[in-house]
Order: C-alpha cells, then structure tokens, then sequence
C-alpha cells in the first residue's frame, strides 16, 4: 500500500498551549483510520493542520508527494483533501445544490455547469438527499444538514476525506445507515480519515485506529488491539473502567 | 453558456431601453438633463457598491474615498490631457488605491472594515487637502471641460450598463457562488477551494474602480472642486442606503433602491434643506428595520406566499 498522508513530527502550539504535540504517524492509500482520543486531546486541531485551516507550528505534511504543511485551504482543497466540520457548516444564502457544486467549480480542473449539476445531484442522492438540491441549508434538520456537507466532501471524488465526528449526534437507525454510507464509501477505495466518539461505528469502520491523549498519539494499530492496551483504556475511560 | 429565447427577447427590450434612455435628453431641458446625470451616477454608485460589499457583508463607507479620488483626477488633469485619457488614468489610480487599500483591510472582520472604510475617505480627504495647501498652494480647482451635460449622461448610461452586465457575469459564473459563501462562511469558502483573498481583492478593485470612474465622469458637472465637496460623507451614506433598500444581492436591487430614492432626496434638498440630514437618518432607520433584505426580496416574497396561499 503506498503512503498517502505523512505526518512527521507536527506540533501545533497556541501561545503556551500545546495542542498538539510531535505527531506522527501515515495513512496508506485506501485506509480507513479512526482517530479516537478525549476531548481536548487535540484530534480535531489534526484535522484542521491537514485540512489547512491552521497552520503547524513546526514539522511537516506530506500529502500525495507534495509538502502541504505552508499551503493555505484552497489549495489543499484542489491537491484532494475534503472535509466536513464538527459543527456543521455550510453557505446559508447558496441552495443545497449550490453549495455541493462549490468544490467541484473550483477544483481543478474544475468542473461547471450542467456536469457540475449532475455530479451535485448524484452527489446528494448518495447520501440520501436524492431531489432536494433546491431546499435552502435552513430547511434541512441537523442530520440532513450532515448529509449536506457530506455530499459536498464527496462531490470532487477526493483522494482524502476528513471526517470530524460526522456521526455525532444522530439516533440508532440513523447511525446504522450512517455507517453503511461511510462504509460504502471506504469500498471504493477513497481513503477516509475520522475522528469519532461513537465506538461502535469505529469498531465498525476503522480496521486501525490512532489514538491521541493531551496532544500526543499514544497509540496506534488494529482497532481491537489497540482499544485493549492499558494506556488507551485509562486514557479514554478513566482509571478504573472495565469494558 | 447556450443563449435560448428568453435570452435575445431581453437584449432586444434592453438596448430599445437603453435607446429611450440615451434619446431622453432631446425631450428634456437643462434641469432634466441634471437629474438624469444625477440619477443614473447613484444607480451605478449603488450598484458598484452592492457588487463587492452586497454578496460578502463587507459594508464599506469607503465609497466616496473612491468617488473624490475620480473627481480630483479629472480636476488636476483635465487642462492637460484629453478627457478619455484621464478617464483611464482615473481608473487606473483607483485600481491601484484599492488593491493597496483591499490587501491591508480585507482581513478586517465585521464592524472594523465599516469603521476603517470610513475613516479612509477622511484619510484621503486630509491628504489631498493637505497636499493642496502645502505643496500647490490653491485649494480649489475649476473643471472646464469641452462637455455638454448630455454628454456626460451617456457615458454614465454606458456605465450604469456596463455594471450591471458585470453583475450578471458574476451572479452566472463560478465567481458568484465564491462571493455568496464568503459572505456566508468564508471557511467553507476556503476548503471548497475558493482563494478568498484574491476574490475579495478582485471585486473589491473592480466595484472602486467602477465608483472613481462615476466621480470623474460627474466632476465636470462641479465645475469648481475642493476636497469638502467631492468628498463629502453623504455620497457615501446615500450609496449604502440606496443598495440596502433595494437589496444589495440582487443583480436590480440598488437599481430599484436608487430610483426613489434619488428623487426623493432630490426633493427633500430643494424643499427641506434644514432637515435633510434628519430625514435621510430617519429613512436609514426605517430601511434597516422594515425591509432589511430590500424591498426586491420582501416583493418576492409577497408573490411567493400569494402563490403557496393559492394552491393549499
């Protein structure tokens, strides 16, 4: 499997705070890895070094043979990394439509008009919001809003998707189909990276898992392997807890 | 893009439009020859305006600092180059003032940019004053240009279109989808991989450019100009107004707001002079609370729910 993601020895500080803290670690082309930690551990300030939303205070990303680490979002954005947000975000005043054709207008090469529309649109109907391309962002509940910024990752078939705890907050059924998405996705050979709380959807989808504590990964491997090591379960559940 | 019927049917109605328009001056005399000047400089005021700072929440009061800067360079050149030259060279300074001006401000959020936009037109206010008195000596200037007034309307009418086709061109293209997400979310905007500073910088420069060009085709009309005159805060405030009541996001919007509104302030400054400024702060306040999206949007919504009423 040949590296798609490398990061090597990134630290993030904010003024005296270390977020995060000489992380390594590579994600094979093809992957699905689960970044698992407590909050506050620093999983989403990854997520926002690799996107390019924040800057690294000082080691390197490499992403598909290019150094991304000095690169701004956009340009990360058309290299193929896609993401969603923890708290959902989308442009409120662009239909759903519109706001999936977004990345796709300015990818490159970019793609516009009616093709732009039906890969919108073919976009949506993967994630379940088949015909509703014209709804306002507003109209849709949470989960569809979800959905939404789940389209717009996907719609530029990007190498790299960014999940940050996408899964949060939906119910039993709809968590099941969440999953399946999730995992349908993974079958075509995108290589998916996310952060998640739920456990059984990481159990489900991730085969390895890196796990941060206080900025730091304290473990990485096969899920169930690493889920059982002494440090990651008094990381992540305390000192006494028993699964 | 593919031009189907609806297309040419609106060309044809809007160069019959254009025509009558450009035709109006025969009917009318002086005074509506002034009017019509005045009228189409605040269309396309407004409507430069809203091109930048409707789509991305940037209100700027910089407007006028644009505005001044195009009257002036028409008032230092005009003895020594031909008007079309100066024209450009208008443009072209205020190209360059706004790149200068949108690269150190742009980053500047909310409030911040209003207040700095403000402050700006002080700023180049101060300095040409200061520049006049100090180093030239006189501080005002007379613009005797070789001009009628018709004259001068048709290349504001030339203008006005011109802008409006831009706003069109944009509202179409990818560009219009980058300025709506920046204004929503520029995160978003940035991670679909939209390069907002370049966006922002471009429209920013295109909608300054548009406005110096405005102040240096009405500079004529002064005759005599001092910086108290072209750069007075009120051309500014007007703009911002009229776009708003319109709706600065739509393509028409400040073209609907700054009809009424011209003429009516028109009316006001002959009529109640005192009161002017009263008045124009009373009509702010309404604007903002009563149609707060423009009247275009609150029109459109009437129509909408009339529609949704009907079928249920």
């Amino acid at each position: 499997m040949s590296d798609l993601l490398t990061l090597r020895n990134v630290t993030k500080r904010f003024g005296g705070l270390v977020a995060v803290n000489e992380v390594s670690f590579t994600l094979g082309a093809g992957e699905v890895v689960g970044l698992l930690g407590p909050n506050g551990s620093g999983k989403s300030t990854v997520m926002n070094l690799i996107s390019g939303e924040l800057p690294a205070t000082s080691g390197s990303i490499t992403f598909d043979g290019t150094d991304i680490g000095p690169l701004p979002p956009h340009r990360i954005a058309k290299l193929g990394i896609s993401r969603t947000f923890q708290l959902v975000r989308l442009a409120e005043s662009l239909s759903v439509r519109d706001n999936v054709i977004m990345p796709l207008a300015f990818a490159s090469p970019h793609v516009w008009g009616r093709k732009a529309r039906r890969r919108a649109d073919a976009a949506l109907e993967r994630v379940g919001l088949g015909g509703q391309g014209d709804m306002a962002p507003a109209d849709l509940n949470y989960i569809d809003q979800k959905r939404v910024e789940l389209a717009r990752a996907i719609a530029p078939d990007p190498k790299l998707l960014l999940l940050d705890e996408w899964m949060a907050g939906l119910n039993p059924s709809e968590l099941r189909t969440a999953i399946e998405l999730i995992r349908g996705l993974g079958d075509t050979g995108i290589t998916i990276f996310l952060v998640e709380h739920i456990m059984e959807a990481v159990r489900e989808l991730c085969p390895r898992c890196i796990v941060a504590n206080a900025g730091s990964v304290i473990a990485d491997g096969p899920t169930e392997a690493v889920l059982s090591t002494p440090d990651v379960r008094r990381a992540y559940l305390g000192e006494a807890a028993d699964v | 893009m593919k031009f189907e019927k609806k297309h040419i049917l609106f060309l044809i109605g809007a160069v019959l439009v254009v025509a009558g328009l450009a035709a109006l001056p025969l009917a009318l005399k002086d005074y509506g020859d002034g009017l019509l000047l005045g009228l189409f400089s605040y269309i396309t005021l407004a409507s430069a305006w809203a091109l930048f700072s409707g789509p991305t929440k940037y209100i700027s009061l910089a407007t006028v600092a644009f505005y001044g800067t195009g009257a002036y360079t028409v008032a230092v050149l005009n003895e020594t180059l031909p008007f079309a030259v100066v024209l450009v060279v208008a443009l072209l300074i205020g190209l360059v003032i706004s790149l200068l001006v949108g690269l150190a401000t742009l980053r500047l959020a909310g409030v911040y940019f209003v207040i700095f936009s403000f402050g700006l037109a002080e700023m180049v206010r101060q300095l040409i004053t200061w520049f006049e008195t100090r180093v030239t000596g006189t501080l005002g200037r007379y613009v005797f240009v070789d001009l009628t007034t018709t004259h001068l309307y048709w290349m504001l009418l030339g203008l006005a279109c011109l802008t409006l086709f831009i706003r069109w061109w944009i509202g179409e293209s990818r560009l219009g989808l980058a300025i709506h997400a920046i204004g929503d979310d520029e995160t978003v905007a940035r991670h679909a991989g939209v390069n907002v500073t370049l966006v922002k910088l471009a429209l920013f420069a295109i909608s300054a450019a548009i406005i110096t060009l405005v102040g240096a085709i009405q500079s004529p009309r002064y005759v005599y100009i001092e910086p108290s005159i072209v750069f007075s805060p009120t051309v500014s405030f007007l703009t911002l107004i009229m776009a708003l009541l319109g709706g600065a996001t739509r393509t028409w919007g400040p073209v609907f707001g700054a009809v009424p509104l011209f003429f009516l302030f028109e009316w006001l400054s002959t009529n109640l002079p005192d009161h002017f400024s009263i008045v124009l702060g009373l009509i702010f306040v309404g604007i903002v609370f009563i149609v707060p999206n423009g009247v275009l949007a609150l029109i459109e919504g009437l129509f909408t729910r009339k529609r949704r009423g009907t079928r249920t």
